[in-house]
Parts: structure tokens; C-alpha cells; sequence
């Protein structure tokens, strides 16, 4: 009878798949009453304010936290949030008073000392943190994270807590706009729990933003809800979120066309085509700061011959942006005329003029300027982008294509694919770049200085092409010295022109936000930044 | 038969360290792994030697593979970008994968062998070509797309099933995934466990165990089925490393965070510490469940026992 036992065996093991496949799907979509799922993509970083500089722990950080400034969900403009007010005569000592009654989640006062130490820890070396530059502009940031070596002093000497509620702030250089910047989520305040227990503020952040976490498995999902007891004036108007980590955006858009998910901020480019057929006006693509280049490596001497600058405006004219743009992105990027972005609007320096006609289609004109200029270094251009993430390689072909046929020239641009994006930064910074390479600048703060000094100031921060001009620095200079917003703005316009004419780099397109939503919720929208504004979506 | 294993056992040290150095120095070929993590920015110098320091990317290859093995040793697979420890992702991402492989396992071993014998024993007729067929087409598609169409049809057309799997993938979630995972190694074992059935069939001891007068189940399962099953013991036990190393493809279409995906996501950042503690892991399974495999063997055949 031992035969019989197994055949059995067997056929339990059949019954049993079976019965499970049907209780399998009997769940029903959505979360908890009130909350709204979204997807998300796991963060680089862990997750704290001065650490983040990616979108997806942006957004977390978004619903957790409120700063001195926020800006506004639908202009971008900076405004007031916890600061009653932030005072200057020179526009190098701030004086910040903080608005009475806000409290992170845990009961613990939001006070001037709460911002203080946040800064202090995001500035110190010790900490790590990777957005620890946006404090360099304190006085006192060379003692405590030196380029080389280590920290001489603990805290920046440029901050100073005068009481509860008031601390002044002493910047190296004049720079008008810099209240302006502090919407930027690095500026947060922290509460005293994160020092005292790092990791278990790690394991469930506290914050004082109109949501608290409910439970965080990182790497896989964070339930937040709302925090009945805000003070702040844009409380949420939903129970909550749940954010879901996708490992694939087209799982996310399934899920969302399967009912499963409601929220789903990066439409992915594959499905561009059908997004309008499955989602209808649930289906939005607003414009966000973020603006595609191609760089140049000026460390090469080829590329910073004199005459040189003939040929990358006649690499430019060879670009045809509008078919790569309708073809390539189905319309949800929009050809680049300068080097912000739409979302500045024109009085905060934006201008779709700027760039004239070197931004225009042109192939007559190309070959000849290119041929001006003395031809492409070494023949062929060679346009390095890294393959594992967004479309690169589709956009990188269509450019090249382009490039070809403007100039007659078969051979005359391919594109050099890099691995993964890591690799591809490595490979940007050891300055290993033999040709033109993909460069993608999404703003930090809607201010046309963030477009322009970090990507093209003598070695900033990401000026990754080394480029580097003394009558652009000045002018950047002369603009953060100015008191006055608009003529600081003409200044940076000023500035803008000096990259115009040398072509510092070629503007591509803008990149749009798009997002996607499900029937089951309403109000929805992106931010400037192209997050979703979470604390406005209702659910039906 | 103990003195075989103690062997075998033996030979596995000199494999695990072969693989985790050339592991190692493939992760490290790629490049600095640390600018990645700025983003699309530079990391300040200082930020970045320290970043460096604590990851340890500062010291020669050789000395960190030399601290990475002896902190392997007492249990420290290291730490993630993130900031979580590897043996806390590996805690998280083994058991979903082992469930995967499980339920994609359990769907070979039923399907495949049943459908093999069955064709095995009808060689010919129209039964057994339609099988053959249908394997043909399994082979013959690759698994994203049969994933794709399957969540497509399954989970958005029909709404039999949800097209992701939740965070906690439970067994009933992983069953469409599986039988996916499973569907061309399925359609191999099947064809395997019906030639060798067919083949055993015609056999002496066969003919001899019929002339008996057996009863003709327990021909097949007792005589028939424990020869035919050499083979085919070698596909699933190989399978079972392929299946938790390979599951990249389905755990991405289904959204299983599992090993595939930590996997990806360890190269894709360029995460030595995860990429090198994952693949241990994974070398460690295979040879485990090649050793398995053989001893198996020897117990379904006496004479391999004592060669």
C-alpha cells in the first residue's frame, strides 16, 4: 500500500493549491477608511531631513515635517510657515523669530533651539549627512565639516539661539534670497528624541508635520495618518497614507489600473501611450523644476578650445527638441528655450526667449557653425548616459540620430552607455568623461539661483563639467549681493546670457511631473517639485 | 555512506571561498560606489572619505575581502547604503523567497512528474503530444512574458487575483508568481520524467516485476518511478539554487521583495556589503542543495553509494 500513500500525497497537495488559489484575491483593494495608498520607491539615504536628497525621501519628509518657509503647492512662491518673521538689514545677518504653538507629534515644543541643533547636526561631519552643503553658507561651516581632516569646533558659530522663540543666523556673503531657500527640507526642525535615541527615531521618525508615522518596514512600505492635533493651517484632508515600495513602476501602474492603488506619481514611459485611454483627466502632467542638459567636460582641452563654443551651439541647432520631445515622451516634456524651468515663471527669471535661436532646430545652420568651430573633437561625439534608469538610452539615440542628420554624417554621434547610475556618477567625478554626458538638474527651491550657481559657479557643487567663466561668477556674485528680489533676478538673467553665448551647456527639455489616480479619490495634485500634495487629496 | 558526506562536505570550502572573492572582485571592478549616493550631485570631499572610511572602501581590495570574510564569520554581513544592516534586509528577503521557491518547487515536483508519467506511459497517443506541445510553448516564452500576460489577464482583466504581491506575501499571494517561476523548469521536468519513464518502461525488471503479476501501481511507483527519477531528482535539486537566485525577473513583475529584488537593488547602487552577502548566501544554498542532491542519489541507487 506504500503506492496508495503517495498517490494521496499527491493529490493533497494538488487540493491544497487549489483551495488556496481561490481563497487568493478575495481581499478587497484599497486601505483603511479615509487613507490613500500610494507607491513609492525605497529611499537612498536613511531617512532624516539633512540626508535626503532624493524624491521619493523628499516626500516622506514632506508629510512628517514643516520648516521656517514652505512653498506654496501651486506657485512655488516661499511662505511663511513657522517663521513669524526673518529679519536682515544686510542681507548677511537674519534674525528669525518662530511662531508660537506648534509641537512635534510627540508633544515636545517646537522651539528656536529645535532648529539650531537640527543645523548643527546636519552641518557636522561626524554625521555624515548628505546635504550637509546647504549649510555652508553659515558662518562658522569651514570648523565644523573642513574639506580635509577633522571638525574643529561642534557647532556653527554663525547660529546663535537668543531665546524660546528668536535666533539669528550670520551668513559668509551677502545673499538676499537665502530665507527664500529654507523651505528646502534640510532646514526642518528636530526634536529632542532624535538625539537622544537616533536609532529608534530612525525606526519611526517624529516629526511636526501634518502626519505621523503609524508603522515604517523599510524598504517595503510606511503607513502614515493624520495628526488631529496640528496646529498648522494645512491640515490633512485625508485619514492618511499608506506608502507602498514598487520595485517596478509598471507593477505600480497595473496595481493602479487594477484598482489596488490610488496614487502613482511617475507614470512610467512605456505606458505614456495608453495612459490617457486607462486613466483619462485622472491622468496629470503639470509642469515641475527640472530641466535636462547636456554637459561638456571642459577638463578636456579639446572641448575648451577656443572656437569651441561654435560648435556646441551648433550641436544645439542640431537637436530637433520638438519631434524628440512628441515621439520619444509623448508631449509631457516641453522643448527648453533657457536653463530654468517654466515653474519660476517669468518674475522669477524664467524667459523661453533666452535661448533664441540657438535653441531652434536649424541643420543648415548646424553644419556650418560646427564646421566653423573647427569640427567635433575627434570626429565623433560621444553622449554618456547611464542605461538603468528613466529612458536615457531612447532619448540619447533620438538626439544622435538628429545630430546625423543635420550633419550629414553617418558616424558623427553615438551614445556611450554607462551600467548603473552609480558607476556613471564615478565616473563624472574622476572627470573620465570623453564627450558630451547626459546632466539632469531637478531645483531644490524655486529660485532661478538654484538653476544657475550650483551647475555653472566655478567648482559647485555640481558643476560637473568643470565649466568655469569670471564674468559669470561676478555676476552670480553681484546678484546674491543685491537687496532687491527683482534685480537680483535680472542679475541671475544677466548671468544666464554668459552661459547662453559660451553654451555652457545645451538645454534639452523640461521635464514634467506626471501622475496617475485612481477613481476612489479627488483633489489631486503635484507640487513644483512634481510630489504629489498629500495633505489636500479627499477620498470620495 | 557518512565518510561520502564528510567529503563532500570538504570539498564546499574551497568553492565558498572561490566564489565570494570573485564576487567581491567583480562588485569592486564596478567603481566607486559612493558617488551614487549624492545623487545628481557631487558629495562634498570630507562627506565622502568618511562615507568611504565607514564602508571601508578606503583599504585594498585583498584587506577588504580579508575583514569582510572574518566579519562574516561572526555573523556581520555588514551594512547597507540605507543604513540597515544586511543581515536585517536577508532577514527580511530570504523567507519570501524560500516561500516563492517553495510553492514554485511544489508546482514542478506535481505537475512536472505527474504530467511525465502520464506521458511517459501513453507515448504516442494523442495525450502525450498534446503535452509535449504545450511544453514546447512554455519553453519556447520567456517567463516576463508569461508573468506580464498572466497579471494581466489575472490580475486586471478578470480580478482573480491582485497584480502586486502585499509586503507580507503570503503563500496564496505567491501562487500565481510561483507557478510563473516554476513554468519553464515545470515543462523541462515533465519532458525529462517522460522520456526516462519511457525509456525504464521497456526495461528488464519492468517486464519481470509485470510477469509477476504486480499490481500495475505499484509497478509504476515502486520499479518504474524510482529509476526514472534519477534524473530528474539532479534538475530539481540544481533548480532550487537557480530558482532563488533567478527569481529577479518574477519578483520584479510581481513586485515580491525577496532576494531578486535586494539583489537588484544592491547592484544597481553598487552595494558591495549587500550584493556580496546575498550571493554567499545564495552559494551557500546551491551548494547545500547540490549535497542534498547527491545524497539523494545514492539513496535511490545503492550502487552510487558505494563507487
Amino acid at each position: 500500500m506504500r503506492g496508495a500513500t503517495r498517490a494521496t500525497w499527491m493529490a493533497c497537495a494538488l487540493a491544497v493549491a487549489l483551495a488556496a488559489t481561490a481563497c487568493g484575491g478575495g481581499d478587497s483593494g484599497g486601505g483603511a477608511a479615509g487613507v490613500v495608498s500610494s507607491s513609492w520607491g525605497d529611499p537612498h539615504n536613511p531617512l532624516e531631513p539633512s540626508n535626503t536628497n532624493e524624491v521619493q525621501g523628499g516626500k516622506v519628509l514632506d508629510m512628517l515635517f514643516r520648516g521656517l518657509k514652505r512653498y506654496d503647492p501651486k506657485t512655488g512662491e516661499a511662505k511663511d510657515m513657522l517663521a513669524e518673521k526673518i529679519d536682515t538689514a544686510d542681507s548677511r545677518s537674519f534674525t528669525v523669530t518662530i511662531k508660537d504653538g506648534w509641537t512635534f507629534s510627540n508633544g515636545e515644543k517646537v522651539t528656536a533651539k529645535s532648529f539650531v541643533d537640527a543645523w548643527n547636526y546636519g552641518a557636522h561631519l561626524k554625521n555624515n549627512q548628505r546635504n550637509a552643503y546647504f549649510f555652508g553658507y553659515i558662518e562658522g561651516y569651514d570648523k565644523v565639516h573642513p574639506e580635509k581632516g577633522e571638525a574643529t569646533a561642534e557647532t556653527l558659530s554663525g547660529l546663535r539661539v537668543k531665546d524660546q522663540r528668536t535666533f539669528t543666523v550670520k551668513l559668509t556673503q551677502k545673499f538676499s534670497t537665502w530665507p527664500e531657500t529654507l523651505g528646502y527640507a534640510a532646514f526642518a526642525p528636530l526634536p529632542r528624541a532624535f538625539f537622544d535615541d537616533h536609532d529608534a527615531w530612525l525606526a519611526k521618525p517624529v516629526g511636526n508635520g501634518p502626519y505621523t508615522v503609524d508603522s515604517y518596514v523599510k524598504g517595503s512600505r510606511m503607513s502614515m495618518r493624520k495628526w488631529e492635533r496640528y496646529p498648522g493651517p494645512d491640515k490633512a484632508r485625508n485619514g492618511g497614507v499608506d506608502l507602498t515600495v514598487y520595485t517596478d513602476n509598471n507593477t505600480a501602474y497595473t496595481d493602479l489600473t487594477a484598482g489596488n492603488l490610488d496614487l502613482l506619481d511617475d507614470v512610467p514611459a512605456s505606458q505614456l501611450k495608453n495612459v490617457r485611454a486607462d486613466l483619462g483627466d485622472r491622468y496629470i502632467n503639470t509642469p515641475a523644476g527640472i530641466v535636462q542638459t547636456l554637459a561638456f567636460p571642459y577638463y578636456d582641452e579639446r572641448w575648451n578650445a577656443d572656437g569651441m563654443e561654435k560648435v556646441r551651439t551648433g550641436l544645439s541647432m542640431a537637436i530637433n527638441r520638438q519631434q524628440i520631445t512628441d515621439t520619444i515622451f509623448q508631449k509631457t516634456r516641453t522643448p527648453a528655450h533657457d536653463w530654468t524651468s517654466p515653474v519660476l515663471r517669468q518674475e522669477g527669471g524664467f524667459d523661453d526667449t533666452l535661448c533664441g535661436k540657438a535653441c531652434d532646430f536649424d541643420p543648415a545652420r548646424a553644419k556650418k557653425l560646427v564646421a566653423e568651430g573647427g569640427g567635433i573633437p575627434g570626429g565623433t561625439l560621444r553622449i554618456t548616459f547611464n542605461a538603468d534608469t528613466g529612458s536615457h538610452r531612447e532619448w540619447v539615440d533620438a538626439v544622435c540620430n538628429s545630430i546625423n542628420n543635420a550633419l550629414g554624417n553617418d558616424r558623427a554621434c553615438t551614445g556611450a552607455p554607462v551600467g548603473t547610475f552609480a558607476d556613471y556618477r564615478s565616473q563624472i567625478v574622476d572627470r573620465k568623461m570623453a564627450g558630451p554626458f547626459r546632466a539632469g538638474w531637478q531645483m531644490d527651491y524655486p529660485l532661478i539661483q538654484n538653476f544657475l550657481q550650483p551647475l555653472y559657479y566655478t567648482n559647485a557643487s555640481s558643476n560637473d563639467g568643470k565649466w568655469s567663466s569670471e564674468k559669470f561668477d561676478k555676476l552670480v556674485d553681484e546678484a546674491n549681493a543685491e537687496s532687491d528680489p527683482a534685480k537680483a533676478v535680472g542679475k541671475f538673467r544677466e548671468a544666464e546670457k554668459v552661459v547662453r553665448d559660451e553654451m555652457a551647456a545645451i538645454p534639452l527639455w523640461y521635464q514634467n511631473g506626471s501622475a496617475g489616480y485612481s477613481d476612489r479619490i479627488s483633489n489631486v495634485a503635484l507640487n513644483p517639485f512634481s510630489v504629489p500634495v498629500y495633505n489636500e487629496i479627499t477620498v470620495n | 555512506m557518512g565518510r561520502y558526506v564528510i567529503r563532500r562536505l570538504l570539498q564546499m570550502i574551497p568553492v565558498f571561498f572561490g566564489a565570494t572573492l570573485l564576487i567581491f572582485l567583480m562588485v569592486n571592478v564596478m567603481g566607486d560606489p559612493i558617488a551614487g549616493l549624492c545623487g545628481d550631485r557631487e558629495c562634498d570631499p570630507a562627506t565622502a572619505a568618511r562615507l568611504r572610511a565607514e564602508f571601508g572602501l578606503d583599504e585594498p581590495v585583498w584587506q577588504q575581502y580579508l575583514t569582510y570574510m572574518g566579519n562574516v564569520f561572526t555573523g556581520d554581513f555588514g551594512t547597507a547604503f540605507n543604513g540597515q544592516k544586511v543581515t536585517e534586509l536577508m532577514g527580511t528577503a530570504f523567507p519570501v523567497t524560500i516561500r516563492l521557491t517553495l510553492v514554485a518547487v511544489v508546482f514542478e515536483v506535481v505537475i512536472g512528474i505527474s504530467l511525465g508519467v502520464l506521458t511517459g506511459l501513453r507515448r504516442g497517443r494523442p495525450a502525450d503530444t498534446g503535452v509535449l506541445l504545450m511544453t514546447l510553448v512554455v519553453i519556447s516564452i520567456p517567463t516576463f512574458v508569461t508573468g506580464l500576460l498572466l497579471q494581466l489577464l489575472l490580475g486586471v482583466k478578470w480580478g482573480i487575483i491582485k497584480p502586486a504581491v502585499s509586503s507580507d506575501a503570503t503563500v496564496d499571494e505567491l501562487l500565481v508568481p510561483g507557478l510563473v517561476l516554476a513554468s519553464v523548469s515545470l515543462a523541462y521536468i515533465t519532458r525529462l520524467t517522460r522520456t526516462s519513464v519511457a525509456e525504464n518502461s521497456r526495461a528488464d525488471y519492468v517486464r519481470t516485476a509485470v510477469a509477476k503479476g504486480l499490481p500495475r501501481r505499484r509497478v509504476v511507483s515502486r520499479h518504474l518511478l524510482r529509476n526514472s527519477l534519477i534524473p530528474v531528482v539532479t534538475f530539481i535539486g540544481t533548480d532550487v539554487g537557480a530558482l532563488m537566485g533567478g527569481a529577479i525577473v518574477t519578483e520584479r513583475i510581481f513586485n515580491i521583495h525577496g532576494v531578486g529584488y535586494q539583489l537588484y537593488q544592491g547592484i544597481l547602487r553598487q552595494s558591495s556589503q549587500t550584493v556580496v552577502g546575498f550571493v554567499t548566501v545564495l552559494v551557500l544554498v546551491f551548494l547545500l542543495a547540490n549535497l542534498l542532491v547527491d545524497i539523494l542519489y545514492a539513496v535511490l541507487d545503492p550502487r552510487i553509494r558505494y563507487a
